[in-house]
């Protein structure tokens, strides 16, 4: 304090000291105000962007990529809006790093997961949904202005579109066959949606990730896929017994078949045979009937007494003997045959 | 002295400029609409249009509101469907300040329109789940599914969507329509409302849970005993194959060795039956044969001496007046 005094008691003639620095800082000020000038008169728009330009407060100008002049001093207010970038949303699960290999969080681990994920389907079962939403900013006027929060009203109506179109299919549908369709109805209940909104938006494509069953029942639903590999197993056992055994009996057919018509054959030929030699030999006794019939009777009694066991020969009229004969010693399977005997 | 009288003179000017003219002048964003407030008194229409805007310094104020669709997002509320099941429903919401006058009015800040949306709109979605069914509000329209064949083949509900009568699309109508006409006069526009999300409570769910695992132990077993169907029909085509191949084989068999006796026989009979001569030698040619094939060895035979075989032990030369022996009986008529 004594030194301002001191100044003020000694100032009164020598203004001219303090000139000097008002001028400097005048001058500086002036630099600085250029400068000011130049950074706020310019910006860059970068390649994937547009800028959206609005003087105190009203729309004036989108501008494309590349460097632009607008008015200085926060007159003119630039937004940069990404317009040429492919945006994605994750319904379901989140993409934990986005490098080559992604890890990811889902319904498992995050219980908001799981509320997202979960849907009544059509049939009033229930499946967990995993998809993502990917959409370009086609109006980046709409865009800023249009909407409080463009992308949770995305997400919002993502989850909405996406719960019409799995409430209208069955579980099966949702799981298996109706995938293709429920993304393409999914995808066209939300552009219906944020078209209504007026945001700027197209929603380019909806594409369901994983669909499940929820974790209590998915074992009843594995043990499905089982059962029908099972059925397809027994189906197939039984098809390899039917083989294992039919082409061989028909095989075996075919051989008593060929056994047959060989019987056949031996048969006949046989029956040709005797009857051609019958009739040779008919034809030469015919020639001496008699002779010939006697000769053959006695060969036969030369070839077959030979053989015999026993032979008695009685005479007729002492007939005593017969009733003396042990028949019981004779061989116990022979047969007795009384020939001659008139 | 003048000459700096004269500058202060000018920044006095210029500040009182800047300070009515700033006073008098208003940026109003694309996002935002005013209303201009005369010591709190409304003056004049609500300002829509974006950009620099004129008032009368000091006296009046500028109310900015926001212009754009504003967000509402519900809690999920447990509620009893028309059917008695709980579940939890999620709406959001989106509105606009249509009346920024009256919404200045009625409500003056977004926390409070927030609280009186919650209100509003949490009642009305209460009313009309509770007088809908499930299937209508988590179903949108009528659609024939795609069957899987397998499966409609167990259980004719199974697969199948059931006929709705309302759908969620117009139950969300029906709420939006309701709290629009209570909005209206709070200044607000509701453009629509929808049902984000609508789950079982955790009753609910185990039961749904418990019906979708008896459902799909249904399809398993049909699977299964569809399999041994399958099987057992199978092992009973293989059981009438077997059969069938054996016995026509067997038939086959017969009537080809029937055929070759038959035809034997005949060929055997055109040679014997050529003539009463033939058949008689045949006879006595194959009794001959057959004496030698029955008598053997373990055979005994008594023979009387009047026999043709011995009848020369009596006597010789005179011709035999006996028989024949007398399993050669046709010998006697000889031609």
């Amino acid at each position: 304090m004594p030194r301002y005094r001191d100044f003020t008691d000694s100032t009164g003639p020598q203004v001219v000291l303090p000139r000097l620095p008002i001028r400097l800082v005048l001058i500086i000020i002036g630099i600085l105000a250029v400068l000011m000038l130049i950074f706020t008169s310019f910006y860059t728009v970068n390649p994937e962007e547009v800028g959206v330009v609005v003087r105190f407060g009203k729309y004036c100008a989108t501008t494309n990529p590349g460097l632009h002049f607008k008015l200085p001093f926060g007159v003119d207010k630039v937004s940069f809006v990404p317009v040429q970038r492919q945006e994605k949303q994750e319904f379901g699960f989140r993409t934990q790093k986005g490098d080559v290999l992604s890890k990811y969080t889902d319904y498992h681990q995050e219980p908001e997961l799981l509320r997202e994920s979960l849907m009544v389907t059509g049939d009033l079962n229930a499946a967990m949904v995993e998809w993502i939403v990917q959409y370009r900013i086609k109006d980046p006027r709409q865009y800023l202005f249009s909407v409080l929060n463009p992308v949770e009203t995305l997400r919002a109506a993502s989850e909405s579109a996406m719960r019409e179109a799995v409430g209208d299919h069955t579980v099966d549908e949702v799981l298996t066959v109706g995938r293709t369709e429920i993304s393409n109805l999914a995808e066209r209940n939300l552009q219906r949606i944020i078209d209504e909104y007026k945001m700027g938006v197209e929603v380019e494509r909806v594409v369901l990730q994983d669909v499940n069953p929820p974790d209590p029942v998915k074992a009843s639903f594995n043990g499905v896929n089982q059962a029908q590999q099972e059925r397809e197993r027994t189906i197939n056992e039984a098809w390899a017994q039917y083989n294992q055994v039919v082409p061989r009996a028909k095989g075996e057919a075919q051989q008593v078949l060929s056994e047959a018509q060989g019987y056949a054959i031996k048969r006949v030929n046989e029956a040709k045979g005797e009857a051609v030699r019958f009739s040779e030999v008919f034809n030469q006794y015919l020639k001496a009937p008699e002779v010939t019939r006697e000769r053959m009777y006695l060969e036969t009694m030369g070839e077959v007494f030979p053989k015999l066991g026993q032979k008695f020969i009685m005479d007729e009229t002492g007939q005593g003997v017969l009733p003396l004969m042990d028949l019981n010693n004779l061989p116990a399977a022979a047969s007795t045959v009384k020939g001659g005997a008139k | 002295m003048r000459l700096s009288h004269s500058i202060i003179w000018i920044i006095i000017l210029v500040i009182v400029a800047i300070i009515l003219l700033s006073g008098s002048m208003y940026a109003l964003p694309e996002t935002q609409q005013a209303v201009i407030t005369r010591f709190g008194k409304p003056i004049g229409a609500p300002i829509t249009q974006a950009g620099l805007h004129f008032k009368r310094p000091f006296t009046d104020d500028v109310n900015l509101l926001d212009k754009r669709a504003l967000e509402w997002d519900g809690d999920p509320n447990q509620l009893p469907t028309k059917d008695k099941l709980f579940i939890y429903v999620d709406t959001y919401a989106r509105w606009r300040i249509a009346d920024p006058l009256l919404f200045l009015q009625r409500l003056r800040t977004f926390s409070v329109a927030q609280t009186r949306l919650d209100d509003i709109l949490d009642g009305i979605t209460r009313d009309l789940i509770a007088s809908n069914e499930l299937l209508e509000i988590v179903r949108s329209v009528n659609r024939e599914s795609i069957k899987d064949e397998t499966l409609t083949q167990v259980q004719d509900e199974l697969g199948q969507l059931q006929p709705i009568k309302v759908g969620r699309a117009k139950i969300a109508e029906q709420i939006r329509i309701r709290a629009a006409a209570q909005l209206k006069d709070l200044g607000i526009e509701l453009l629509d409302i929808r049902f984000k999300r609508i789950n079982y409570n955790e009753d609910v769910q185990n039961k749904i849970y418990e019906r979708m695992i008896s459902e799909r132990k249904q399809i398993a077993e049909k699977f299964r005993s569809e399999g041994e169907g399958e099987a057992a029909r199978i092992l009973g085509e293989k059981e009438l194959a077997l059969k069938q191949i054996q016995s026509e084989a067997a038939r086959k068999v017969e009537e080809i060795k029937g055929k070759a006796d038959a035809d034997a026989s005949a060929i055997y009979a055109s040679a014997f039956n050529q003539s009463a001569a033939a058949t008689d030698f045949y006879r006595f040619q194959k009794t001959m044969e057959t004496y030698a094939k029955v008598l053997g060895k373990d055979t005994t035979i008594l023979l009387g001496t009047r026999s043709d075989f011995l009848k020369y032990l009596q006597q010789s030369g005179t011709p035999a007046i006996g028989s024949m022996p007398a399993s050669a009986p046709a010998a006697a008529s000889q031609p």
